[in-house]
């Protein structure tokens, strides 16, 4: 039996070993003069389970007395937090090194984040929900203020932590009211209890754990923390935050909404609805008036949670599809975007005010190119993938006669456009004055190049990625 | 009236007095102690309902390590505790809302208490019988073996938390000396030491 367990997961278990053995290795040999190697090695590791656990056996396995469930859905989500993972870590390795970050224990702490991200979208029980997402939010805390010697990255740590803690406790009590009325704290339990009528005790409890996971989402109203942890923590710090944590989180909730409340739709349906609409609004208005590229992209990343819960709130399958792929483009694009915020500095410093960025083409004409499909795909504009994104879940919400929820996303998406395309504006037709330079690593220019690139190109097939999404959402919903 | 509904009736008072008075007295110090008072009536408590595993848990962990490092932290924060009871008149107002506004929803949930079907067999399923298997022997099994992997990544959690507190704090001094052990034990006295002759009246 216990055999059996550990085969299910293993991916994690190998993560969690040499999670372990890096550590004791950086510790009793160079210290922080390892960084590097290991920040290669970590990525390495995380993009080949990324694979193997791609490539691997199909077909949907419990394990732990359904602890740990592993099927389709969980796949496609791990794969996607393990490879944005990998990017994040690649593409921030050269900014440590020049800031004086470099510390061993980040590449560490970024794995076992990721082991707690891994955890939690293959959660089938309540405490192993809980345990994931501690797991993941402690190791967030953790790097968000490792530039301890800076006031903003230490705020931005100790911001985190507090509001966190006290999401984890809405979302603690909510499931020991949901363990109360349904009796058990089993997804698949739950989801037999919950046929035959619903307590409202039990509706209590899912709107307090909807409350907590959507901080962890930053979907407004529950979205204040972001903009300044954003600022505050170090850039490649803000593109891991924005990416695989945002897909580990966005999967759980599909995962507890189908999975455990699975019989009620129209239940939670109109809260994550109601989160959508104003995210949305929020993220679209609010950013409107930033003038540093990190607290926009803070504001971005919550109008396109808003866009992702629309799919999940339309509760079918091709909703949970449509979220899916939607995250997939969501966390490649901000990749590409953050390898760019990263290499911007101006004598020699990190800079992220957008006004520097006037005549930008001009320096670096090929660079521009590049975020200018960046910021038409983020915005939605036709031709570029993130269009297709935004799309699928316009049409799921159609499809599931929430036609209001899709009239209200695109007013939304248009009023957002604004501040993607004044970047664009900023660096073709501003000033023209001394702005940013863009210093590059080799990797960061490949991950700007390459996710430029894919922004025009996946569009003919998606990289065969809808297949996988379909299969994971029939999992999760069939 | 049993002696054990006696002794549950004397637990629980003295529970809930002593947790009134963490609240109530003035002194946090005291707030403390009372603390400890709760603490160790709860722990008779669960000593009743035949969890004595978890009732002396409740005392070495809780009694024994928590309540007494609040007790240093508290004595050691240089905290003015009346400034913040003087804050805390101007939120009362909306503090107090607030409750009454989550005691009322509670209620209305409360009020409308229906469990789900069959799920009061589900909560005992758990726990084998008392009977049976003695509280120590039931509580491994649960922890080590059916919740092995919830055991795990709570060892996780407890690495990280381990990682970053070192991450955060942990600063390497270069203007101070230590002691090193060993280059104290490999020193010879014939090497150290040089015996000089001094002549009176010349000095060196």
């Amino acid at each position: 039996m216990l055999t059996q367990d550990l085969h299910t997961v293993l991916p994690e278990l190998v993560l969690a070993i040499y999670t372990m053995a890096a550590l004791m290795f950086a510790v009793y040999t160079g210290k922080d003069s390892v960084t590097s190697a290991l920040t290669w090695a970590t990525a390495g590791l995380m993009a080949a389970l990324a694979l193997w656990i791609g490539a691997g056996e199909a077909g949907s396995h419990t394990a732990f007395g359904g602890l740990f469930v592993d099927d389709a859905f969980a796949r496609f989500a791990k794969v996607t937090i393990l490879l944005s993972a990998a990017a994040v870590l690649v593409i921030s390795q050269d900014f440590m090194a020049r800031r004086g970050l470099a510390r061993f224990e980040y590449p560490i702490l970024l794995a076992l984040a990721t082991i707690g991200m891994m955890a939690m979208v293959s959660a089938g029980d309540l405490m192993s929900l809980y345990m994931g997402l501690e797991l993941q939010s402690l190791a967030l805390y953790v790097v968000a203020s490792i530039q301890r010697d800076s006031a903003k990255s230490t705020e931005a740590g100790l911001k985190y932590f507090v509001l966190g803690a006290l999401s984890s406790g809405l979302l603690l009590y909510g499931a020991s009211l949901v363990y109360g009325y349904a009796g058990t704290t089993g997804f698949a339990g739950i989801l037999t209890t919950v046929q035959h009528g619903v307590p409202v005790g039990l509706l209590i409890g899912l709107v307090f754990m909807l409350s907590g996971l959507a901080f962890k989402i930053s979907a407004a109203p529950f979205h204040m923390w972001t903009p300044d942890v954003y600022e505050g923590a170090p850039t490649p710090v803000t593109a891991f935050f924005a990416t695989a944590p945002k897909v580990a989180a966005m999967a759980l909730i599909a995962r507890l909404v189908e999975g455990a409340f699975g019989g009620i739709t129209p239940q939670w349906s109109q809260v994550l609805a109601a989160l959508s609409v104003v995210s949305m609004f929020v993220g679209a208005i609010a950013a409107i008036g930033q003038r540093d590229i990190k607290r926009l992209m803070a504001y971005s990343s919550i109008a396109h949670m808003g866009f992702a819960l629309m799919g999940l709130a339309a509760g079918t399958a091709f909703g949970v599809q449509a979220m899916l792929i939607y995250m997939a483009i969501y966390v490649t694009m901000n990749v590409g975007t953050f390898a760019f915020v990263m290499s911007l500095e101006m004598g020699g410093k990190p800079v992220t005010d957008i006004g520097l960025l006037n005549q930008f083409s001009k320096r670096e004409p090929l660079k521009a190119l590049a975020v200018l499909v960046l910021m038409f795909s983020l915005a939605g504009v036709p031709p570029m993938l993130g269009f297709f994104g935004k799309f699928y879940v316009l049409k799921a919400a159609v499809d599931a006669g929430m036609s209001w929820l899709a009239v209200a996303g695109v007013v939304a998406s248009v009023i957002g456009a604004f501040y993607y395309l004044r970047i664009v504006f900023y660096m073709y037709f501003g000033a023209d004055q001394e702005g940013a330079e863009s210093r590059m690593a080799p990797a960061q220019w490949v991950a700007l190049m390459g996710v430029a690139v894919i922004m025009l190109a996946a569009i003919v097939n998606f990289f065969g990625i809808e297949p996988a999404a379909v299969a994971a959402a029939a999992s999760l919903v069939g | 009236m049993t002696v054990a509904a006696l002794a549950f009736y004397a637990f629980s008072i003295v529970t809930v007095a002593a947790a009134l008075m963490v609240t109530l007295s003035r002194n946090p110090v005291h707030s403390v102690l009372w603390l400890i008072l709760t603490f160790l009536s709860s722990a008779g408590l669960f000593v009743l309902l035949g969890a004595e595993f978890v009732a002396m848990l409740l005392i070495i962990v809780y009694v024994g390590a928590v309540a007494v490092l609040f007790l240093f932290v508290v004595m050691m924060l240089d905290v003015d505790f009346e400034e913040l009871k003087g804050q805390m008149v101007k939120y009362m107002p909306l503090g107090l809302l607030v409750g009454v506004v989550i005691l009322m929803q509670l209620a209305l949930g409360i009020g409308a208490w229906t469990s789900a079907d069959g799920a009061m067999g589900l909560h005992q399923a758990p726990t084998p019988d008392v009977a049976q298997v003695e509280n120590t022997r039931a509580l491994g099994m649960l922890i080590y073996d059916k919740y092995l992997y919830l055991f795990q990544l709570s060892g996780l959690i407890l690495l990280v938390a381990m990682i970053g507190a070192i991450v955060l704090t942990l600063r390497h001094r270069r203007d101070i000396k230590r002691q090193n052990v060993l280059h104290q034990m490999w020193r010879d006295p014939a090497k150290a030491l040089e015996m000089i002759d001094v002549k009176p009246g010349q000095g060196l």
